[in-house]
């Protein structure tokens, strides 16, 4: 019996231990926040926080889980209002909108470690998640405006 | 849990499958007048009414109006990023004059006898429905107002709608919509001739670009529902084990190892349809279980053993030999002025080069997925389908039933880019569903996805000019050789039909006295599929690359030479001109929509004007041009490229130009420029299927690479001509992505000196 933390919540799950994260927030938690892309950790649409850093969940099996806090797209801020939340919106980034979750994901990450991270460092932090639509531009914009609060 | 939305419920009595709709009774017994608006309700015509069931636009069907005053408005396009399904509703709601804050957004199921064509795909949504959606809400408009007045007992002229309720002036009584609206639900559609438009002065949504997505939040939250999130009660999921070879045979697959992965429930034989299929599954055996990962797991036992069959010896390298062969002699000719090969033969100069551009996989971040409940002889489907309608006849076919039966609910789309238009993997949801006796959810991973696309097809162009004394170019001579997207529909096909054709090849638009475009015979051994820009972008790749080695050769400015050869302002008619049959303009009328050359004229000079054209770069540094019109609009892009001495490719700043008519919404079509300089990246250094031994050698993001943010170009500045409402708009989510590559690898060659003339570029610059 693995157990866990998801946004805040205690869970329990004694399936295939090896079964990865993401599946078992998708599948058997029912939270289709967290999205499938690659399936091999190269794309970050499916990146969660684990005890706050931020990883892909395709890469992580629930036996390395056990105690651990997990939070997704769904428990970021209760009202949707993180800073990197809000300057997604006003910045009007998504096309699609399918591979932002994991962008938000992990552009809070790395506003959480640095507070007014360079553009090298926002290439640095987001060149692991794909985003096929080409919103890259606005992602920097965003990422940006939430550091700075504008 | 799922992305069904209720809408208001019509039962169709005596409607035919036509573009004609002649009546709807709603579950009320209220008789709707519902009505198709003749062509001559609009300011100009479209190819809208020449789409499978045409474009509707009675409000009855697309608006409805709650007491307490919150207006439901459909969307009836697919939305997979270019915000269709924001604008079309806002474009309704300006002219409503609704409250936008008061306005909900619901998505519509596949039906075409009701909401009008729902093909999701070349660049049609704003431009054929701008209109129709204008006369919807318009209309809507005018029944709110007559409702007022009736209860006034005033003259209608006396009552005006503003801002979400209708007010009497002299009296200065008010009543909102919401009280409003069963009166007016009861009126019958106003005449199209007698329905008034807003001026575009009075615009208060559409042209501003202030209104964001309707998804926006819920996206930002992780609520925003795909295909691949649809959750159903009791719903089994499935992954399946498809033919690696285009048409090939399962032989034998271990269903007992497969049976023994914990959590595995069955193994079903999917059979194959012998080519060409359409939309058909592919062969397959899948595996259903209760987790996608157990599914997954179960699918790796399998061990299927395939037989080929016929395309087992599809090769890549041999295939790009086979047609640089085709495009080195004279192929079935598909248009002509002058007598071309006279003029080259006496010209003092002949310039030749040949292009190639590769299979592409489309990729979308959302892989393709689909959940099916076959259940008392009717089929739900949820699904990310760009062909809505297309899908619930694909659907009753495969499934022998009743189209009336099949339900196709449209969830978001995590991408599309063509991919979605083919509707196999909600085939074979339903085939599973039937099969088990529950709902299934069928995912495709992302390898399912590369290795079993409708691919971009391969092609090689072979572009030869002759110079005179002058070095003016006297004579073109292009050869296209591409296998067609009509192999995936019929038998036998190895030319490319008019909608390939009239993606830049025969409508070149050059002011050139001699031109000869050629199609060599090409065989399919994939499926071959529309891809965003389709044929534009081999066609853009070579013929906008090649105007600027002519200007090296002649040692002129590449601006220069694009626009002599584009020549004076005036309309050019290929259909005027020899061997052109039936010139396609992206299935819209020529009237509305002819080739402007002042038009392309006009958006290299904004591009070059933005981008400092000419000016002096640093070392390693390169602008190169490219411009061409795809869709019925105008693009130029500018690509600042730099190159360091190991090969190490960045993209500084990208400028590109845009004249796509009245725009709608300048936000989305600005989302879609920046997009497409990313997308036409990717394509340009990375983009490549290639096949061995019949299968896709590619699989994943580590061998089909994407750009990444830090490859991106550092940004893409958009330049919109102002058009006004009179200006037919056109569409904008491909034509920005065929001039990228040529802009780019024009750039590489002003920095470097290399001249990339095969895609991807690859390690071309390392070397």
């Amino acid at each position: 019996m693995i157990s866990l933390q998801v946004n805040g919540q205690e869970r329990s799950y004694d399936g295939d231990p090896s079964m990865p994260l993401l599946w078992y927030l998708r599948d058997e938690l029912a939270m289709p926040g967290t999205k499938f892309g690659c399936g091999v950790g190269l794309c970050g649409a499916c990146t969660v926080h684990v005890n706050g850093e931020a990883l892909r969940s395709c890469q992580v099996q629930m036996s390395e889980v056990q105690g651990h806090k997990i939070t997704t797209i769904e428990g970021l801020d209760a009202e949707g209002n993180h800073p990197v939340q809000k300057a997604w919106r006003q910045v009007g980034v998504p096309q699609c909108g399918y591979c932002q979750a994991g962008q938000i994901m992990q552009a809070a990450a790395l506003l959480d470690k640095n507070k007014n991270p360079s553009e090298a460092q926002i290439n640095e932090a987001m060149a692991g998640n794909i985003c096929r639509c080409g919103c890259y531009q606005r992602i920097t914009a965003a990422v940006k405006a939430a550091a700075t609060g504008a | 849990m799922t992305h069904m939305i209720p809408t208001p419920k019509f039962e169709i009595e005596n409607v035919s499958r036509r573009r004609f709709i002649q009546g709807l009774t709603a579950t009320g017994g209220l008789v709707l007048a519902v009505r198709y608006l003749p062509h001559s309700a609009f300011a100009y015509e479209t190819g809208a009414g020449a789409m499978p069931h045409g474009a509707v636009s009675d409000p009855h069907v697309f608006i409805s109006i709650a007491p307490d005053g919150i207006v439901t408005i459909v969307g009836h396009r697919s939305e997979m990023g270019t915000g269709s399904r924001t604008t079309l509703p806002f474009v309704v709601a300006d002219e409503l004059e609704a409250d936008w804050a008061r306005v909900r957004v619901v998505q519509a199921p596949g039906d075409e006898v009701k909401y009008g064509n729902q093909d999701t795909d070349g660049s049609r949504s704003t431009r054929h429905f701008i209109q129709p959606m204008r006369q919807c809400g318009a209309a809507c408009r005018a029944m709110l107002a007559a409702a007022a007045a009736k209860r006034w007992g005033v003259p209608i002229s006396e009552v005006e709608a503003v801002n979400h309720e209708v007010v009497h002036k002299a009296s200065g009584k008010k009543l909102g919509y919401g009280e409003l609206a069963a009166d007016a639900a009861a009126m019958p559609t106003p005449a199209a001739g007698s329905i008034k438009l807003k001026t575009e002065a009075e615009f208060r949504y559409i042209g501003k670009g202030t209104i964001p997505t309707v998804d926006l939040f819920n996206i930002t939250v992780g609520k925003a529902r795909y295909g691949q999130d649809v959750i159903l009660p009791g719903m089994k999921f499935a992954v399946i084990d498809r033919s690696p070879v285009y048409g090939g045979k399962a032989v034998s697959y271990n269903e007992t190892a497969a049976m023994k992965v914990p959590g595995v429930e069955k193994v079903i034989k999917i059979d194959g349809t012998p080519a060409p299929a359409k939309f058909a599954p592919q062969e397959g055996v899948a595996v259903v279980a209760k987790n996608t990962w157990a599914a997954m797991q179960g699918r790796l036992a399998l061990k299927t053993v395939w037989d080929d069959g016929p395309h087992k010896s599809y090769d890549s390298q041999a295939f790009h030999k086979e047609m640089s062969e085709a495009a080195a002699k004279p192929g079935q000719p598909v248009r002509a002025r002058g007598d071309a090969d006279k003029a080259l033969g006496s010209a003092a100069k002949v310039v030749t080069a040949e292009y190639y551009a590769p299979h592409l996989a489309h990729a979308p971040m959302e892989p393709p997925a689909a959940t099916a409940n076959y259940a008392n002889g009717k089929l739900e489907v949820w699904a990310p389908v760009q062909s809505p309608g297309g899908t619930r006849d694909d659907l009753a076919g495969k499934m022998k039933m009743k189209v009336e039966d099949v339900t196709v609910n449209v969830t978001l789309l995590g991408g599309g880019f063509g991919r979605k238009s083919k509707c196999d993997f909600a085939q074979e949801a339903a085939i599973l569903s039937k099969a088990v006796g529950a709902p299934v959810k069928v995912v495709w991973t992302r390898e399912d996805d590369i290795q079993h696309s409708f691919y971009h097809t391969v092609s090689v162009e072979r572009i030869e000019a002759g110079l005179d004394g002058n070095k003016k170019v006297t004579a073109w001579r292009h050869r296209s050789v591409a296998p067609t997207i009509l192999s995936t529909f019929a038998p036998n096909q190895m030319h490319e039909f008019p909608v390939e054709l009239g993606m830049g090849l025969v409508d070149n638009p050059f002011d050139i006295a001699n031109m000869r475009m050629e199609n060599p015979a090409a065989e399919s051994h994939t499926r071959i599929g529309w891809f965003r820009s389709v044929s534009n972008i081999p066609h853009a790749f070579a013929i906008q690359s090649f105007v600027a080695e002519l200007a090296h050769e002649t040692g002129r400015d590449h601006k220069e030479v694009l626009l002599e050869l584009i020549g004076p302002d005036r309309v050019v008619d290929p259909r005027k001109e020899q061997f052109v049959q039936g010139y396609w303009n992206y299935g819209d009328p020529w009237e509305t929509y002819p080739i402007q050359t002042a038009r392309l004229r006009r958006v290299v000079e904004l591009a070059t004007e933005k981008a400092g054209w000419g000016k002096k770069m640093d070392p390693g540094h390169g602008l190169g041009l490219a411009v061409h019109r795809s869709f019925l609009s105008y693009i130029a892009t500018v690509v600042e490229v730099a190159v360091d001495k190991k090969g190490n490719l960045t993209v500084p700043r990208v400028d590109t130009a845009i004249d796509a008519g009245f725009i709608a919404n300048p936000d989305r079509v600005r989302s879609q420029m920046e997009g497409a300089a990313v997308f036409g990246l990717s394509l340009a250094k990375y983009g490549e299927i290639t096949f061995k031994e019949g299968r896709a050698q590619q699989s994943n993001f580590h061998d089909y690479r994407m750009v990444r943010i830090n490859e991106a170009p550092a940004v893409t500045h958009v330049h919109i001509v102002p058009a006004t409402l009179d200006v037919p708009s056109s569409g904008v989510g491909e034509p920005a992505v065929p001039p990228f590559a040529p802009a780019l690898c024009n750039a590489i060659f002003a920095a470097t000196g290399k001249r990339i003339r095969n895609l991807p570029i690859g390690d071309q610059l390392s070397a």
